[in-house]
């Protein structure tokens, strides 16, 4: 472990003026991923608008005031841009220090939840309310906690220089250290998030360069318990249903059926143009629920169309490439973990949201980064992209 | 901490960093194609269903028409029922889904709460009836029998009972004004079916699904203008249902009124005297069969002669058209249309055809007198007249010696009309007709318009039949195997019919001929084309077709459509044979077959003219036909299996011009009393409210004839049923209008009038 006081590489160069230091070649304003963050913010913005759209006639939401969810989004972009601002300054590498404290109370939240604290919204027991209106979903934290505790059990003895490649005790620690909080999450129950987080442990694993058996063995035993659950009709009919209803909703038409439905209808109505802001007649009609949370997307297909779905989807990939790059560029291979950990994360997640609304992947309650209406996704995302900066600002200049 | 080496970093990482690289590269370029696929490509189809997600429409059904007779008496109308119905989408912005309201309801209409909620709940797979399987934005029908008490309390109270309404709807129905019930002529309704919705979708007046579709009769002939349009409103709505804004909004128009030439009064006493004939028929000993005539089915048509417009149309049996009401139940349908049923559904006047026997004699006068005859002969009238070793006989054997076609007419002579239509059949070329043969004796019943429908504007009018060489031929053809097997030399009646029928059924023999001349034989007629036939003979020659519509006025009776009559032909006769044969027909009433029954009738005042017919059809009794006209109507009567035209006919067609003219039975002309000395002109009136001044129809009988008539005998009168005794029990197997038809018939009735669970309200 190198030095938590490390944070800025400028320090070590000559002393020089304010705005030439913010200019220099090694600043750290030179040195941030500049499109990840304004991709980011784009579509934090653009996520500002859609919730607008969504939730201006939805009085029984907003109480009254139709500017209520634009509002609380722009503030939590805002929290979101100062955690990320906050984790540049401290660092990953002197997060890292922090890992088991934070990975420690994250699963504590998460316990919580299941405690009496604990809330149920929209059929997820995954939220704890707290004084004053506001909730908390600890669910996301804690796959910023899995892929930093992963990271650093994998990452010790490789970026220690002992070995190569993680050795299988360390891989077993590893998916140990993630079952808890995934066994919680799972009781909730939240499946879209144990989803996310088992594409997370996937991704950590692969980065790390941990055995090829680890990766098909997971895999493989993924595909039988799929398989084992559907054979030995452990889930209800309903549920099967309900999960494959994405594909054909005729299989629960007033439940998921209906969501999947008019999602699909809301989207391809909009064309290439979409029918402006606020003209959608799906989403001014309320036909699609949650539509300021996990259906956001639709909000955009339908007024912005083919063009505004597109450009969230490039947005999307904009951030995912450059994070492709930092995973490629750092040289420690915690940063790499980190930063791949990440990557799964918001493809995934992105990829199951839009999906679910297109009609190509099973219903599943989870938010669209950025985009999405809610507190906890958003500073989540944000300390994400904060991990993925500092990762950046502190490998090795190219020579 | 710059120092890290780049050795680092191994290649197996590296590899599995671009794999990544890879799945999400191919991740976000799925949800690309996807999207594009939804948007593009699909995109129209989407767009659709999205308009159609957020537009519903209320659809607020046109009442329908009414059907009126000549002077404004509802024959068909509406009758008003206190529907009250929830709005479901009202109901569901409330915080408990309307419970609260429902339960209310429920103890103003004496119901409990669940039957009200069961009946708003919408149907789906698991939820049984009672459930409401319409549109959730219509307003839901939650009982049709709400007492006006009970509607007022709600609407009184319209904040204790929000999304709930108390409103009059209309529910077809036949009054029956003073017991008319005409029901073959006004027809009657059932449900649309898929197959006419998908046909009149893009027409002016679209179906609803819950569109009730005129069947037979008026209520079929005159459907698209009884109909009227329905009010659609479209409305915005969002996915609870809750209304964001009107769309569109089509007024509808409602149906037409439709004003007949039928007078309610001289229907009614049409129907009641051609069923007391009826039923005085069965009294009859037949001395043919030995037994009583059963007298199974009959029609009085009245008409006005100088237009072809139908002021009464009388078929027997007949039935209640409100058993067709808000559904027929499969036992009264049975009723009406099974095996033992007798049809009462037949419009007789218009869908039962036989043999005319004498009142047809006209059509072969008119006819020698085309071939060239003088009008004044005379004519041998023996008692019988050879063919071959075939003999036929006049009517009862009797001789007349030589007399003239008039004469002839009067006392129908039978032996005369043979002879001049065996002559004829011979100069044609007998058997072997010549190329151009004339065939005057056929050529004129054509020309008289037999053979092909009247053009009456009511649905399913059968032809009759001309039994000429080409019909022979025809008929030949279709039949010839099924004779030529059946037939047999020396076999019984039918079989040796049969075998001559095989042998030479393809040509028109002799006996044809002569049997055709008097009507009998393969000869079938209607009695509307007889009316019609008798109308011409009254009004100078010309052939009208017949109609029952006088005048479509819409709802508010602004506008005004006539329907002017219009004629098919003239008969083909000179003014001067016109005039002949009118001569003969009234001696018919003075001094031949029916002067018996018209006696003292005032024919200065009043010049009738009638021809009697009595047609006999092999296996059955004699058919009745009594053909009549002054200068204003021609009424034809007939009675199947009834007995002789003079005999079974002629008082009920007096009783008719009794009342028409106000002519007592001593002759006496009482002009107060006269229903309709002279056809009605003038049009009802109907304000532009939609109201109409409708007179009252009397009964008929009138209570001290009813009084007198039941001193007299102690028979009940029932109506709308021939209602035969059960002294005559063939009678009864031949009709399904049994005692207890009848007695179901008048059950119904007080059941409609006066039963509580059908209170009406007026409107």
């Amino acid at each position: 472990m190198t030095g938590a006081n490390s944070f800025s590489v400028s320090r070590y160069g000559p002393e020089r003026s304010g705005w030439a230091r913010l200019f220099a070649r090694d600043s750290l304003a030179r040195r941030l991923d500049w499109p990840i963050l304004l991709c980011a913010l784009a579509l934090s913005l653009i996520g500002t608008v859609l919730v607008y759209s969504a939730t201006r006639n939805r009085t029984e939401l907003n109480q009254g005031d139709p500017y209520y969810f634009l509002v609380r989004h722009l503030l939590n972009t805002g929290i979101g841009l100062a955690l990320m601002v906050g984790t540049v300054w401290l660092g990953h590498r002197t997060l890292r220090g922090a890992v088991p404290f934070l990975y420690g109370i994250s699963v504590l939240l998460v316990l919580l939840v299941l405690t009496p604290l604990g809330a149920t919204i929209n059929g997820a027991h995954a939220w704890i309310r707290l004084p004053g209106g506001f909730s908390l979903q600890p669910s996301e934290f804690v796959k910023v906690t899995i892929i930093l505790g992963m990271a650093m059990l994998l990452a010790a003895r490789v970026d220690a220089g002992d070995r190569q490649f993680p050795d299988h005790r360390t891989v077993v620690q590893s998916l140990g250290l993630a079952a808890v909080p995934i066994a919680v999450t799972l009781l909730m129950p939240d499946l879209g998030s144990v989803m996310v987080m088992v594409v997370i442990v996937l991704g950590v694993l692969l980065a790390s360069g941990a055995s090829n058996r680890w990766i098909f063995g997971l895999i493989g035993t993924g595909v039988a318990g799929a398989i084992a659950v559907w054979q030995l009709k452990i889930l209800d009919e309903y549920q099967i249903n309900r999960f494959a209803a994405f594909a054909n909703p005729e299989l629960d038409p007033a439940g998921v059926g209906y969501n999947t439905n008019q999602a699909r209808i809301a989207i391809g109505s909009g064309g290439l143009f979409g029918t402006g802001l606020g003209e959608g007649s799906q989403t001014t009609g309320q036909f699609v629920p949650e539509q300021q949370t996990d259906f956001v997307f639709t909000v955009a297909g339908e007024e912005l169309g083919f063009v505004g779905g597109a450009l969230i989807i490039v947005l999307l990939g904009i951030v995912l490439w450059r994070a492709c790059r930092i995973a490629r560029e750092t040289t420690e291979l915690y940063g790499t973990i980190v930063a791949a950990g990440i990557i799964a994360w918001f493809a995934f997640q992105s990829f199951e949201n839009i999906g679910m609304t297109l009609g190509i992947m099973p219903v599943a309650g989870l938010p669209l980064p950025f985009v999405s209406y809610g507190g906890s996704s958003m500073f989540a995302v944000w300390v994400a992209v904060g991990l993925l900066q500092s990762i950046r600002v502190q490998r090795p200049l190219s020579a | 901490m710059t120092n890290i080496p780049e050795t680092g970093r191994t290649p197996r990482v590296q590899v599995r960093l671009v794999v990544i690289q890879i799945l999400v590269v191919s991740l976000l370029a799925t949800l690309g194609g996807r999207l594009w696929y939804l948007q593009i490509r699909e995109g129209d189809t989407y767009a659709k269903e999205a308009s159609g997600n957020h537009v519903q429409q209320v659809v607020q059904p046109a009442v329908r028409g009414s059907i009126l007779d000549a002077r404004g008496v509802p024959i068909a109308d509406n009758e008003t029922r206190l529907v009250v119905s929830a709005s479901r989408t009202d109901l569901m912005k409330m915080k408990d889904d309307g419970e609260t309201v429902l339960t209310k309801l429920a103890g103003v209409l004496g119901m409990t709460p669940k039957e009200v909620q069961d009946k708003v709940r919408l149907c789906d797979a698991e939820t049984p009836q009672p459930c409401w399987n319409g549109s959730p934005y219509q307003p839901i029908p939650i009982t049709d029998e709400a007492t006006p008490k009970q509607a007022l309390q709600i609407r009184e109270r319209a904040e204790d009972f929000p999304g709930i309404t108390a409103e009059p709807q209309a529910v077809r129905r036949y009054p029956a004004p003073g017991d008319a019930n005409t029901a073959q002529v006004l027809g009657y309704l059932s449900p649309v079916t898929d197959e006419e919705i998908q046909q009149a979708q893009d027409s002016d007046s679209p179906y609803l699904r819950s569109d009730q579709v005129g069947r037979s009769g008026l209520e079929r002939q005159y459907d698209k203008q009884l109909r009227g349009k329905a009010g659609v409103t479209r409305y915005e709505v969002d996915n609870l249902g809750r209304v964001m804004g009107e769309a569109e909004n089509d007024p509808g128009r409602p149906g037409d009124n439709l004003v007949t030439s039928i007078d309610a009064r001289v229907q009614r006493i049409a129907e009641y005297e051609l069923n007391e004939a009826m039923k005085a028929a069965r009294k009859e000993h037949d001395r043919n069969t030995g037994t009583n005539y059963k007298a199974d089915s009959g029609a009085l048509v009245v008409m006005e002669a100088k237009t072809g417009r139908v002021v009464a149309m009388a078929s027997n049996p007949s039935y209640d058209p409100n058993a067709w009401v808000g559904g027929i139940s499969a036992k009264d349908y049975t009723r009406l249309t099974g095996k033992e049923s007798n049809y009462p559904l037949l419009n007789r006047a218009i869908q039962g055809q036989s043999a005319p026997g004498s009142i047809f004699k006209v059509i072969p006068t008119a006819a020698a007198i085309q071939a060239g005859y003088s009008f004044e002969g005379p004519y041998e009238c023996s008692s019988s007249y050879s063919v071959g070793s075939q003999v036929f006989k006049n009517f009862e054997s009797k001789g007349y010696g030589p007399i003239s076609l008039g004469r002839a007419l009067e006392v129908s002579c039978d032996t005369v009309f043979y002879r001049l239509s065996h002559e004829e059949w011979k100069k044609d070329g007998g058997t072997k007709p010549k190329k151009n043969a004339n065939d005057w004796f056929y050529k004129t019943a054509h020309e008289f318009g037999l053979g092909e429908e009247t053009g009456i504007d009511l649905p399913n009018e059968v032809t009759g039949r001309v039994p000429d060489r080409q019909w022979k031929l025809d008929y030949w053809q279709a039949n010839k195997d099924a004779w030529c097997k059946s037939g047999k030399k020396d076999g019984d009646y039918a079989e040796k019919i049969a075998y001559e029928n095989c042998l030479e059924g393809n040509r028109l023999r002799a006996g044809d001929s002569v049997n055709y001349s008097i009507g009998q034989g393969d000869t079938l007629v209607t009695p509307i084309q007889m009316a019609t036939i008798y109308a011409a003979l009254a009004n100078g020659g010309t052939l009208y077709n017949p109609t029952v519509g006088k005048a479509v006025i819409s709802a508010d009776g602004k506008n005004v459509r006539e329907i002017q009559p219009e004629a098919h032909g003239k008969l083909p006769m000179s003014q001067k044979t016109l005039q002949a044969v009118d001569g003969a027909l009234e001696g018919v009433v003075t001094r031949g077959s029916a002067a018996w029954r018209f006696q003292d009738w005032p024919q200065d005042e009043i010049a009738l003219h009638a021809k009697t017919g009595t047609a006999e059809v092999y296996g059955k009794q004699t058919t009745s036909w009594f053909a009549t006209y002054t200068e204003d109507y021609s009424i034809v009567m007939t009675i199947s299996q009834g007995g002789t035209g003079s005999g079974a006919s002629a008082p009920a067609v007096r009783k008719v011009y009794n009342a028409l003219y106000g002519v007592s039975e001593d002759g006496k002309i009482d002009k107060r009393k006269a229903l309709l000395p002279e056809p009605q002109k003038d049009l009802p009136k109907i304000g532009s409210d939609g109201s109409i001044d409708a007179p009252k129809v009397d009964e008929y009988p009138s209570p001290e004839d009813r009084k007198k008539a039941a001193e007299a005998s102690a028979q009940p009168v029932v109506f709308h049923a021939p209602a035969p005794t059960t002294a005559y029990p063939d009678a009864l197997a031949a009709t399904a209008n049994t005692p207890s038809g009848g007695n179901r018939d008048a059950r119904r009735r007080s059941a409609r009038h006066g039963d509580s669970r059908r209170r009406r309200i007026p409107a």
